[in-house]
């Protein structure tokens, strides 16, 4: 025998099911009165500093179909580039701007949609910069682990054709699977980003 | 030892699989291209902190916090535990969330169509933050099982549905809860997502009579592990070794 490693197991993951929203999303799903808001509806205040974008987007299963069910939650930066975390040893981020959001897809369409700024750059590892980016997170019935994901954005070509992230992705046709296409909309620049869990345009998802 | 260090890597052979046909709805929702490991970058190093003056007083009272005439129905019981991580530290200020439920095994939620009768008086969610020591405690009734359309007649054994939040994104899980000594644990499609028995273990909580609240609630012990942090001692160690 050997001396034993004092280390535990990671809890494991099971799926988040079909009333995930039960739990994070209570007023959504018509259980009012246990709390005032759902937790991650509003990024954004009037004294957030950076410039206001909307992100939204659709989750697609391997037939095609949008998922009506998923969860979705973002983790970013701030304007400057810093994260509202204590983990955040590099400076203060804006007091204004807590950096997580969380979106059910809407029940009918699928379509999930989230008002916030535009992430300033962080440093990768080794100090090179990461093209500006957002975590995305997306639980749902069928998925036992949740998915993390990057959102890049398409107008920011040069910084993302030197992200040591992006480069990582040894087949190049599915870098533009990470990358959300930028139009104006209602006076607001706008971010698709549809996610594919699986088949041909599947999303670079990662173990991270 | 400070929190610095990245995390260990998840041990994907703890977790399910995406794929599991045994779980139909998994087949459509699992990628098939391998996931693209990602050393961790202050993106996932850093995670969103929530303070305890984001909750009410009943948050933690299932029993209380939606009921409108009385208590709801059914085995009143206390769920409690820590949070640690693979270091075996406590993991303070971790935020749960938990849904539920009732005792029918019927929940609140408009796409639900099971023929169990609503509860009046339960909600089905809840949350907690972590003291400084990682516990966490609340109380609740005991949820049936319910039948669920996966083969034409596969039931979930009684469970709660948890969400977790640690210090880092790279921490976020979400995962269930069961009852020790339920037979049903072990016929649930779900449960066998998990490829290891000691894996599925890990979700049973415990019945501890010690903790019984006497003429009142059976209590019910389970912690949760999160991913843990190599140490800095080594992260500053010479290039090439
Ligand atoms: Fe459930």
């Amino acid at each position: 025998m050997v001396q034993k490693l004092p280390f535990l197991k990671e809890s494991p993951s099971q799926t988040a099911g079909p009333y995930v929203h039960i739990g994070t999303n209570p007023n959504w799903v018509e259980i009012t009165g246990v709390w005032k808001e759902d937790l991650g509806l509003v990024l954004v205040g009037p004294e957030t500093k950076g410039e206001r974008i909307v992100i939204k987007g659709r989750v697609f299963d391997g037939a095609g179909d949008p998922l009506k069910d998923a969860l979705l939650e973002i983790w970013q930066a701030d304007a400057e580039g810093l994260y509202n975390s204590p983990q955040e040893k590099r400076g203060k981020a804006d007091p204004n701007f807590v950096g997580w959001g969380r979106q059910p897809a809407d029940g009918t369409t699928g379509e999930y949609r989230f008002e916030t700024i535009k992430p300033g750059r962080v440093p990768y590892k080794d100090g090179r910069l990461m093209a500006p980016h957002i975590t995305v997170w997306i639980v749902a019935r069928g998925i036992n682990t949740g998915l993390h994901t990057r959102l890049y954005f398409s107008d920011e070509e040069a910084a993302n054709a030197e992200c040591p992230v992006l480069a990582r992705i040894a087949h190049k046709a599915r870098v533009p699977t990470l990358i959300a296409t930028r139009a104006e909309e209602n006076g607001l620049p706008t971010y698709t980003f549809d996610i594919h869990i699986q088949g041909e345009k599947e999303t670079v998802f990662f173990d991270i | 030892m400070s929190d610095q260090g990245s995390f260990y890597q998840r041990d994907r052979s703890w977790h399910p699989p995406a794929f599991t046909p045994s779980y139909k709805t998994s087949v459509l929702r699992s990628p098939q291209q391998p996931l693209l490991s990602l050393e961790n970058t202050i993106s996932e190093l850093t995670g969103p902190v929530f303070g305890h003056d984001k909750l009410g007083p009943l948050d933690n009272d299932l029993l209380r916090n939606f009921a409108k005439t009385g208590d709801p129905i059914g085995q009143r019981i206390v769920v409690y535990g820590r949070v640690l991580d693979e270091n075996a530290r406590p993991v303070p200020g971790a935020l749960l969330e938990f849904w539920q439920a009732n005792a029918g095994g019927r929940y609140r939620h408009k796409k639900e169509t099971y023929l169990a009768a609503i509860d009046p008086n339960f909600g089905g969610c809840g949350r907690a933050i972590t003291d400084e020591e990682g516990r966490y405690w609340f109380r609740t009734i005991k949820p049936g099982a319910y039948p669920w359309p996966n083969g034409v007649n596969d039931w979930r054994p009684a469970h709660i549905h948890f969400s977790v939040f640690g210090h880092a994104f790279a921490q976020r899980l979400i995962t269930q809860m069961y009852f020790e000594g339920d037979p049903m644990i072990w016929q649930d499609p779900i449960v066998a997502t998990i490829p290891d028995k000691s894996a599925i273990e890990q979700l049973v909580a415990a019945l501890d009579r010690q903790n019984t609240l006497p003429m009142d609630a059976l209590a019910y012990k389970f912690d949760i592990v999160l991913r843990g942090r190599r140490s800095t001692m080594f992260e500053n160690r010479m290039e090439g070794n």
